[in-house]
């Protein structure tokens, strides 16, 4: 890899800056990852948007995960790079069923879609969103399909006579 | 008419809005698309694409199956260029894994990338110009795309489907005989390039229907999160296999093509140049390939090759382990991106320690630049609107999961 690699500052300039709103940093195979405080997501995706050792101008992804065991049970991960400086992020934040999380349409408006996506599948609501909807599945559907208890095949109605009963 | 026209103001007639929808059963939507586009007259107002109709929980299916049994549903994410999906799922899990693969390997796969570029631009180029009314090119463009499905079957016997890259490595040797094919390929593709050329980029037509059309800047096309092509198209200068190489684009020499306007036409001047670019990457690679095995030794990860299974009992096993329990990758968790045809195709693998992925998320190109064709087409003439979604050359397959 010919990529020049200055995680190490990067991960102090954060610390430094955010202090307890950072709580985990890891790399792991070369991706860099931080775990931050909901409350303060906002503040650290415009400061990793304007600052001039980071200029993570692009949005590469929104995604969840979801484990099901744990509390708080959702991941909201965002996927951002620095087209200037050719170094990539990974930021998560914690969240529990019904809470919301505040969108970062503002910053980027690429976090539309597929905020709008992680809605669908995981029924994580995006606060001040502009179109808060699902995207693939129909308006009518019931649950969300990327949760780690619907069922793969879905759950049984007239249109579906291999899924599973509901209880 | 009375009704229709509302009023008439500084002389210009405002109409009563219309709301036009477009698909998703359309042959110009490039598949399952649906557009509500709102008319003002000619002019489009709001064009919301509604997407779905393709939708078939890949990433659910894949939370239920074996890291390698995965392979096959990447084929039909971006079914005009499935080499790349393959690629791009199978250096995920190799990163996940920590896993090195052979040069040989590596260069295989940089020309199946390639390849199948060229299938898909080709594919794009076709559709697009047949949209607007060309429908020589879609059977030029077409015939050419034989030639290189046909180097497909010559390899692994798959055209649409291949699934010819495994993790650790390609799945079939890349024989002579296939390299010659290829050969044949890099002499004739250009020649047929500049035949496109001839009919469309001095066109009359072909010019008042792409320049300056569906414009974007730079600033908000890296805003909108475009990527490929039609970023490249505004004059952004990003390509990963030249910003963070992989395989072994580092090793060949190639340019990247940016455009100026961020129009159409430049996102049709992209794709062509990157169809020469890639001729001379495949050249290059074909030239450069070293000799050695085409996959990962590691039996664990690559099942030894099954005229050994037959007659060595510990291949057997290995054999008969892979099939039935596939191998295990560590806790952890990854981000993987390639430069696809269409732009930056990313997997994201949460691996739990099993073996199969905790969590696997498609970043996919065709879903992020479809993002733009409101603020691409706002303000045009309906006519433009297919002429612009043709550019951001869309595939649903890709676009729904």
């Amino acid at each position: 890899m010919t990529r020049f690699d200055k995680k190490p500052e990067l991960t102090a300039r954060l610390k430094d800056t955010f202090h307890n709103n950072i709580l985990e940093v890891s790399d792991f195979r070369d991706d860099l990852t931080i775990v931050v405080d909901k409350g303060a997501l906002l503040r650290i995706m415009e400061f990793l948007k304007t600052d001039n050792d980071f200029r993570m101008n692009y949005l590469v992804d929104v995604c969840g995960a979801d484990y099901l065991t744990r509390s708080p049970r959702f991941d909201v991960v965002y996927h951002l790079y620095s087209i200037f400086n050719r170094q990539r992020i990974r930021v998560k934040i914690r969240v529990n069923d019904k809470e919301t999380v505040p969108s970062v349409t503002g910053l980027w408006s690429a976090a539309n879609w597929p905020e709008r996506e992680t809605f669908d599948m995981f029924g994580v609501t995006f606060e001040g969103h502009p179109d808060m909807r699902r995207i693939y599945l129909a308006e009518d559907w019931e649950g969300h399909p990327l949760r780690k208890d619907y069922p793969l095949r879905g759950y049984k109605d007239k249109y579906n006579p291999f899924g599973e009963e509901k209880e | 008419m009375a009704e229709i026209i509302n009023e008439i103001d500084n002389g210009e007639i405002i109409t009563k809005e219309l709301s036009l929808h477009l698909g998703p059963q359309h042959p110009s939507s490039h598949g399952v698309l649906h557009l509500v586009i709102k008319l003002q007259g000619e002019r489009v107002t709001d064009c919301q694409p509604e997407i779905g109709y393709l939708h078939r929980g890949t990433e659910k299916i894949a939370e239920n199956l074996l890291y390698h049994q995965f392979v096959p549903y990447t084929d039909r994410l971006d079914y005009m260029c499935a080499m790349s999906n393959n690629l791009a799922y199978v250096m995920a899990v190799e990163k996940l894994l920590g896993l090195d693969i052979p040069d040989r390997a590596k260069y295989i796969r940089v020309i199946a990338a390639e390849l199948s570029r060229i299938a898909g631009h080709l594919m794009g180029l076709g559709a697009w110009a047949v949209d607007l009314g060309a429908m020589t090119i879609l059977l030029y463009a077409v015939r050419e795309r034989e030639i290189v499905l046909d180097i497909f079957e010559q390899v692994c016997g798959g055209r649409l489907t291949p699934t010819y890259m495994r993790v650790g490595g390609v799945r079939y040797e890349f024989t002579d005989e296939v390299k010659e094919s290829c050969r044949q390929l890099v002499k004739m593709l250009p020649g047929k390039l500049d035949e496109y050329e001839t009919i469309l980029t001095g066109n009359r037509i072909w010019l008042d229907r792409n320049k300056g059309v569906g414009r974007i800047s730079a600033q908000d096309a890296i805003n909108l999160g475009l990527s490929g092509p039609a970023l490249r198209a505004s004059g952004v200068k990003w390509d990963i296999r030249k910003d963070e190489p992989y395989l072994v684009y580092d090793r060949v020499d190639f340019d990247v093509p940016v455009g100026e306007n961020g129009d159409c036409f430049d996102r049709y001047m992209v794709r062509v140049t990157e169809m020469r670019q890639s001729v001379r990457i495949i050249d290059q690679c074909l030239r450069d390939m070293p000799d050695g095995p085409f996959a990962s030794e590691n039996t664990e990860i690559v099942p030894p090759p099954k005229k050994d299974v037959y007659t060595n009992m510990e291949n057997l096993i290995h054999h008969f382990k892979y099939v039935s329990s596939g191998f295990k990758a560590p806790k952890g968790e990854i981000y993987s991106a390639i430069e696809a045809p269409k732009g930056e195709l990313g997997v994201y693998i949460v691996g739990d320690g099993t073996e199969r992925p905790y969590r696997l998320k498609l970043r996919v190109p065709s879903f992020m630049n479809l993002q733009a064709l409101n603020d691409m087409v706002k303000g045009q003439y309906l006519a433009d609107v297919i002429a612009v979604l043709s550019s951001i050359d869309p595939v649903f397959g890709e676009c729904d999961k």
